[in-house]
């Protein structure tokens, strides 16, 4: 018998939990092609970066400006341009084509950096035909003065503003560094959100000794990040009813299973997919199907979330993180 | 407003736009003030902005103004519709293929902004001494005398050309009009249409060459048929005038704007006319409504069609009063009888014959003339009365100038400046600001919102300095109800505005205010502190002519806006709400369209940005209320400093006091000679921040000095001793170095001097083991240092220099001691090529002659104030010499022959005087190889002995001798220039001089793009940047110039970055002036052009480097000849991709924004071009070279 693989993210109903989360992998038509050819059940595009955005047009004003009107034989240094493609045009272009080309869903992404910026690209991203929209929020709060109450509060309003502006639905992909998660996911769920990504992997420092500078880095996954999704969708599957989504360390089928039993809605993948290539995806989802047949599940549904922190035997270890010797009950304690 | 449909543009605009629609090949070059001509036709193409034909009209850059016309005349032969644009030396480049086009009857327009030709020296500005030059081509010659016209001309020019096979030069004057922006009206595509008569147009592609059927053109004739054969064309020139008025006419009927070839102004019965064309008839229309308010009579004719004259159409539109005629010519014809113009009045005068009556006054009119306004020198409606005043004096001048005090030749008229004043309905707004902080950009902008939003006429005009950094640019903007012909700059102003604090100590900006004018200052100051920190001058203005003072902190709010030190819009917004021309709600609303419009292509947040500001500035603009008494005794700040020389405190202070309208003729030098040595008296201190030395962490390196491009940072090293007296926080450490153990070693910053380019900072090696980002030197605010580091700087100019024969000269370190002799140039702040020029002066300047290209570095080398080129303490420094831009590669040629025929002479007449000189000394002299610092030393020591025993020998070949005994020592001749010159417009002459075999240096300056005329793209732009005339990236490979050189096989050639590899730099500078044959260096130059941060130049200068886009090497032919590898690879195998490379600078990265697919392909095809040429450079490096030796070498 087939086990039904089908799963329920964000409202929206998907064949299986295999998706293709955000990377250069999901941006262009070509990769994005390849991908559903492969079987995933939906694609995130990679994110369309506000600060980008502005970066690129302050940058082309201040080359036209730079020495403009300065000498009389040279009032300017670079001929106007048919088309400077600034703004999202591109990445719009690649949503409609995404859209247009893939019967699978298509999830926008956004990283704004102005309240302004995020409920205008949001709508933007809706209009071009996005199925749903993942915010991806982060900042480095370096100020002293920020309280981690106003950094929740940041991302609240965010969530907010962009709830208003569009009828899609939106999920908001997070760190794991806050304070108090949970609260913090309750307070994501007041403002609208609809389901929560778990996690987002950042670009990290690094320092090059022979220049001594700065280098930032993004290396891919490794399996043991899994970890971290494992213990919070575990920990939060029954205390909300957004959506999650599992991100960072999938690597093997076997994974996929473990987040689903904890109560992931579906289970994003990037790095695996860099190391194996997107082909890989149909063996995920045949071996994820494996597995619950063999241990006799009839589908996703019933695996999901039946070892959550209600569910499981022994929700303690999801709790624990320090390593203490281990603590035999001889007698239950009363 | 009303209906009818206006423009804001400037004359270059109004003119190409036409000449846009009405062809189909377009050939051109870049110069000034024509360029934006070809820009805007190149960008019309771009756009796929089709022609009245329905096609896009070709657009080509050339090599050379010599290839556009070329060009233009082979399309034409062909069944074109073909034109070009230029001005001044260009035009005349194209004089050959002018007297072609006519003499074969082709119909033609070259549109001319009239520019200065080139004499004692160059000149940017307005005349038409370049269009005069060309009368003699048999083209027809039509002016257009303000923006409207340049449109209209343009148009009526082509109609004319069509129907009467006579090509026309359609001119107006330079920047005048060229950069004008005032409000026309345009003319619609179908009037455009209804002028071009397609019947002509296919009979001139009928014409065309075509093998269908063939026909010859172009043949050799002998004496027995050309002469007739020039005369067969008479009848085509006979019938021009009448078919340019018939033009005229039709334009009327589709236009409603009426022209007539001699069109009369003024009184009907005036006893005075003034002759004349070009932009000044403005002034001259403004002098007439004064004379005939005061009931004078008097008339002006104006000249539109210059030639071919037609006398009788000039004579029957004279009024028959006409007693007197002044013919203004805006050109000098040194020794002719008297200028074009007036000449061809005369002629026409005397022709006539007067005793017929005619419809004329039976008396013949008796005519004077004058000539004005050279180099865009100021006419005005007062210099225009002076003119008619001289016509009403009982014996007038035959000859006059006017506009300037001649007091050696006497022929000046003198005028009462306030004798004329501008309308009150008139604003009259001037507006002072630097470059930097796009003040012309919103007023270009201003004049057009008002323009085009309200029945207000409006006019701007822009004035910039010969700085390239730390510009000052003045802003002229009239408004009035009605149409602006007041074609000279504002002298009394009811606006104000100075949009930065600290030029109100180096500027009087107030002068130009009138009583109860308007006064907006950019201040960090509010309304209650600014008072006190306004000078003394300032103070005194605002009582005395009971200004209304405003003040902004428009840099305040500009950064609060994510606008960095862009103020501009700030400014603009209150120079709306104060100017009151309209409602201040309905001119907010329009400068935020008009913003919108301008900044929307770059993106929303751009427009966001500036809409802010301009609500901010609004808000928060203050009336200053003006207190009854001066409180300030801040003075102002000399432009120059006294140097003791006569000449430079009197002629260059007054020049750089922006008072130079003032000298007298006197004043002048005769031949364009001046001294060098003046930058260093020009302290402009333009930096915000400078940078500062630690001492404890600098290796002593010199890296700093070698790259620093205003030579503001020196290094020296000196014995201990010298420290005494030196001022208390003067900084010095021991000096890592063997053969000058014990000494003390500085750096040093000239802080009035350097522009805070920051290059100095980039380069830096040594940093701090406690805190990483400082390092031996950093960038830190000017003020809290200024005071110490002027005092230490004075300190550091008096202590002794190095004894150049002790110092090798071969490391970076040691090369800096050298006291360089090019310093504070106002290059652009960061400049790529000055370091080069800097380290030549350093290494060989006590005995260069430099022939200099046009260029950027003949406009920092040489634009008056002042000089950055200097001299040692012994007095002796470069001589240097800007011929053209074209042709230094030969001017150069005959400097180095010029100096071996006279060191020949020397040896020629010192062996005459051997006897009584000794026989040692005339020996050691005659033998010495002055090849090294040593050497020429020992010479010159040799020579001041000659000369001493010279003074004892009583000869005539002795006396002789004393005149030329200098050029017995070596002379270092260097030939300057940019890529412009050598890969296009030099390159023939280059390409000769190359194989003369002469010791010249050719020193590169290669930027890849025509800097100095705003960033054309040259053979040397590399593929996929992108530059004017390459919009959508430069498709084709950068030419190979060095190897062009190398395959000669006797040229010295080495390519260089040098800071990339300084000592390679060093080393090809060492053997390129001392091989005795030709030695050409490529010097990769950063420039504003590629579109990068200034500041970090040199670290794009290593990445060029290490992506193999620009290989270092050098190919020495004294090694050719014993079979070694003569040329030596000195770069490492690319280590950077050239995508990579790519990514860091606008110029290719913009195209990779803007079209990433076009641009993928193109940077995937400049990879294959560096890989290629790497691949080839290696090969060339195994190669073992059996060059024949340089026999002719001298």
């Amino acid at each position: 018998m087939r086990v039904e693989l089908s799963t329920t993210y964000l409202g929206m109903e998907l064949r299986h939990p295999i998706v293709a989360g955000a990377s250069p992998l999901t941006g262009n038509l070509d990769s994005l092609r390849r991908l559903e050819q492969a079987g995933v059940s939906a694609v995130v595009l990679p994110s369309l970066f506000e600060e980008q955005i502005v970066q690129t047009e302050l940058q082309l004003d201040a080359l036209y400006e730079y020495y403009a009107g300065t000498f009389a034989e040279s009032l300017t240094y670079f001929p106007e341009l048919r088309e400077y493609n600034t703004g999202p045009r591109d990445y719009l272009k690649l949503l409609k084509l995404a859209k247009r080309s893939l019967s699978v869903p298509v999830i926008a992404s956004l990283n704004g950096s102005s309240p302004g910026g995020w409920v205008r690209f949001a709508k933007q991203l809706e209009d071009a035909g996005a199925d749903a929209i993942e915010l991806n929020v982060y900042f480095v709060p370096t100020d002293p003065r920020m309280s981690s109450e106003e950094v929740e509060r940041r991302y609240a309003d965010l969530v907010a503003f962009v709830k208003n502006a569009v009828s899609v639905p939106v999920a908001v992909k997070i760190g794991a560094q806050f304070s108090s998660l949970c609260h913090f996911a309750r307070q994501l769920a007041d403002s609208g959100a609809d389901g929560l990504v778990m996690f987002n992997r950042y670009l990290e420092p690094d320092i090059n000794l022979n220049s001594l500078q700065i280098t930032p880095h993004l290396v891919l996954s490794t399996r043991n990040e899994l970890r971290l999704p494992l213990r919070w969708i575990g920990i939060l599957r029954d205390q909300t009813s957004m959506s999650l989504a599992a991100s960072s360390g999938i690597h093997f089928p076997e994974d996929a299973v473990k987040l689903i039993l904890v109560g992931a809605d579906i289970c994003m993948m990037t790095s695996a997919l860099f190391k194996h290539g997107v082909e890989y995806v149909t063996e995920m989802v045949r071996e994820v199907e494996n597995w619950l047949e063999i241990n006799d599940y009839v589908s996703i549904e019933q695996a999901k979330g039946s070892m959550s922190y209600s569910n499981c035997p022994d929700s303690g270890q999801l709790e624990r993180a320090n390593y203490m010797k281990a603590i035999t009950s001889y007698t239950p304690m009363r | 407003m009303s209906e009818q449909r206006y423009i804001t543009v400037d004359g270059n605009e109004a003119a190409a736009a036409i000449a846009h629609l009405t062809n189909e090949v377009i050939a051109i070059y870049p110069i000034t003030p024509a360029s934006p001509m070809g820009e805007l036709a190149d960008y019309c193409t771009n756009r796929g902005r089709k022609n009245i034909f329905g096609v896009v009209p070709e657009v080509i850059e050339m090599q050379s103004e010599a290839g556009a016309a070329a060009v233009v005349h082979g399309a034409l032969q062909t069944g074109a519709l073909a034109t070009t644009f230029t001005a001044s030396q260009g035009l005349l480049l194209m004089i050959p293929e002018m007297f072609k086009i006519a003499g074969e009857l082709t119909p033609a327009v070259f549109h001319i902004a009239a520019r200065t030709i080139a004499t004692h020296a160059l000149s940017i500005f307005g005349d038409h001494s370049d269009v005069m030059s060309v009368r003699s081509t048999g083209w027809m010659m039509l002016c257009a005398n303000s923006v409207q016209q340049a449109q209209d001309m343009a148009l009526i020019a082509q109609a004319a050309t069509l129907e009467s096979r006579v090509p026309v030069i359609h001119f107006f004057d330079g920047f005048r009009t060229s950069h004008e922006v005032n409000k026309i009206t345009p003319i619609p595509e179908e009037a455009v249409r209804g002028m071009i008569d397609v019947k002509l147009v296919d009979e001139h592609r009928q014409r065309g060459l075509n093998p269908e059927h063939p026909v010859l053109r172009g043949s050799s004739q002998n004496p027995d048929v050309f002469f007739q054969a020039r005369e067969a064309a008479n009848p085509f020139y006979q019938a021009a005038p009448a078919i340019v008025q018939n033009a005229m006419n039709r334009f009327a009927s589709l236009t409603g704007r009426s022209y007539r070839n001699f069109e009369y102004v003024g009184s009907p019965d005036a006893r005075h006319v003034i002759v004349m064309m070009g932009s000044g008839v403005g002034a001259v229309e403004e002098a007439l409504d004064h004379l005939s308010a005061k009931g004078e009579d008097a008339g002006l004719l104006v000249v539109r069609l210059y030639r071919p004259f037609d006398a009788e159409g000039f004579l029957a539109a004279l009024p028959k009063s006409v007693e007197r005629i002044a013919v203004l010519d805006r050109t000098k014809e040194p020794g002719a009888l008297g200028e074009p113009l007036y000449l061809d009045v005369l002629a026409a005068i005397a022709e006539h014959d007067w005793s017929a009556g005619n419809g004329h006054a039976a008396c013949r009119p008796d005519v004077i003339g004058g000539r004005y306004g050279l180099s865009s020198k100021e006419f005005t409606p007062a210099m225009a009365l002076a003119v008619y005043q001289e016509l009403r004096k009982a014996a007038p001048r035959r000859h006059f100038t006017v506009g300037i005090y001649d007091d050696v030749s006497q022929l000046s008229l003198t005028w009462d400046a306030d004798a004329i004043e501008e309308p009150a309905s008139v604003t009259r707004a001037v507006f002072y600001g630097l470059g930097s902080d796009g003040t012309v950009g919103a007023n270009k902008n201003s004049v057009k919102i008002i323009g085009e939003h309200t029945d207000l006429f409006a006019q701007g005009y822009f004035v910039y300095d010969s700085k390239k950094s730390g510009s000052v640019t003045a802003s002229h903007l009239r408004f009035s109800p009605k149409p602006i012909r007041s074609t000279y700059l504002i002298r009394k102003a009811n606006f104000v505005a100075c949009h930065q604090f600290g030029l109100l100590e180096r500027l009087d900006v107030l002068e130009v205010a009138e009583q109860g004018a308007t006064f907006l200052l950019n201040s960090p100051y509010s309304a209650e502190e600014v008072w006190d920190r306004l000078p003394k001058l300032t103070q005194q203005q605002i009582i005395e002519k009971q200004l209304q003072f405003y003040v902004i902190d428009a840099l305040a709010i500009a950064r609060e806006a994510g606008l960095g030190t862009r103020i501009n819009t700030a400014m603009q917004a209150c120079f709306f709400a104060l100017a009151g021309m309209l409602p201040r709600d309905e001119a907010i609303r329009f400068i935020k369209e008009a913003t919108r419009k301008t900044y929307l292509r770059r993106g929303e947040s751009v427009v966001e940005r500036n809409c802010l500001a301009i609500d901010s500035a609004v808000e928060k603009m203050q009336r200053v209320p003006t207190p009854a008494a001066v409180t300030s005794e801040a003075g102002m700040i000399p432009a120059l400093l006294p140097s003791g020389d006569e000449f430079v405190d009197h002629f260059t202070a007054m020049v750089a006091a922006g008072k130079g309208d003032l000298l007298p003729v006197s004043a002048m030098p005769l031949d364009g000679t001046f001294p060098t040595g003046t930058a260093r008296y020009e302290k402009r201190s333009i930096a915000a921040e400078i940078p500062v030395w630690d001492s404890a962490i600098c290796t002593d390196c010199g890296l700093c000095a070698f790259v620093c491009p205003h030579t503001a940072i020196r290094v020296n090293a000196y014995p201990e001793t010298c420290l005494d007296g030196a001022p208390a926080d003067f900084a010095s450490k021991p000096f890592k170095d063997k053969d000058l153990a014990g000494h003390r070693f500085t750096v040093q910053v000239a802080p009035d001097d350097c522009t805070g380019c920051g290059v100095c900072v980039d380069v830096c090696p040594a940093k701090s083991k406690e805190v990483v980002r400082h390092k031996a030197i950093n960038m830190e605010p000017k003020e809290p240092h200024l005071a110490r580091e002027r005092a230490n700087f004075d300190f550091f100019l008096g202590l002794p220099a190095v004894d150049r024969t002790q110092v090798k000269a071969d490391t970076v370190k040691s090369s800096q001691l050298l006291l360089p002799l090019f310093e504070f140039s106002g290059a652009c702040s960061g400049c790529g090529e000055t370091p080069y020029l800097k380290l030549m002066s350093q290494l060989f300047g006590d005995r260069a002659i430099i022939g200099n290209a046009t260029g950027c570095s003949s406009i920092y080398g040489g634009n008056l104030p002042t000089t950055p080129w200097t001299k040692n303490a012994d007095g002796r420094g470069p001589a240097w010499c800007n011929s053209l831009f074209e042709d230094v590669g030969e001017f150069g040629l005959g400097i180095r022959l010029a100096a071996d025929h006279r060191m020949q002479h020397a040896q020629h007449l010192l062996k005459q005087v051997a006897g009584r000189i000794g026989d040692d000394l005339v020996a050691a002299i005659l033998e010495s190889p002055q090849s090294s610092e040593s050497e020429i030393a020992e010479q010159r020591r040799r020579v001041d002995q000659l000369r001493q025993r010279l003074r004892g020998v009583a000869d005539l070949a002795a006396r002789d001798l004393e005149d030329v005994v200098d050029a017995l020592v070596r002379r270092s001749v260097w030939i300057v220039g940019g890529d412009g010159w050598a890969y296009d417009i030099g390159f023939g002459g280059l390409d000769h001089v190359l194989t003369s075999g002469r010791d010249v240096n050719i020193l590169v300056l290669d930027t890849g793009v025509y800097s100095n005329t705003g960033g054309q793209a040259s053979k040397a732009t590399p593929r996929a940047a992108i530059a004017k005339f390459a919009a959508n990236g430069k498709p084709s490979r950068k030419k190979d110039l060095g190897m062009l050189a190398v395959s000669y096989g006797n040229v010295y050639v080495a390519q260089v970055a040098l800071a990339a590899n300084p000592v390679q730099t060093l080393k090809a500078f060492h053997e390129a002036e001392s091989y005795r044959g030709v030695s050409l260096i490529l010097a990769y130059s950063q420039c504003i052009a590629h579109g990068i941060d200034m500041s970090t130049g040199m670290t794009h200068q290593k990445q060029v480097v290490q992506s193999g886009m620009w290989p270092l090497y050098r190919f020495d032919p004294r090694i050719a000849p014993e079979g070694a590898h003569a040329f030596r690879l000195d770069s490492r195998k690319p280590t950077i991709s050239f995508e990579e490379f790519a990514a860091t600078e606008a110029r290719f990265a913009m195209g990779m924004q803007a079209d990433p697919e076009h641009a993928k392909h193109l940077v995937k095809l400049a990879q294959k071009d560096i890989d290629d040429r790497w691949h080839y450079y290696e090969q060339m490096a195994a190669i073992e070279h059996q060059i024949v030796a340089n026999g002719e070498a001298k």
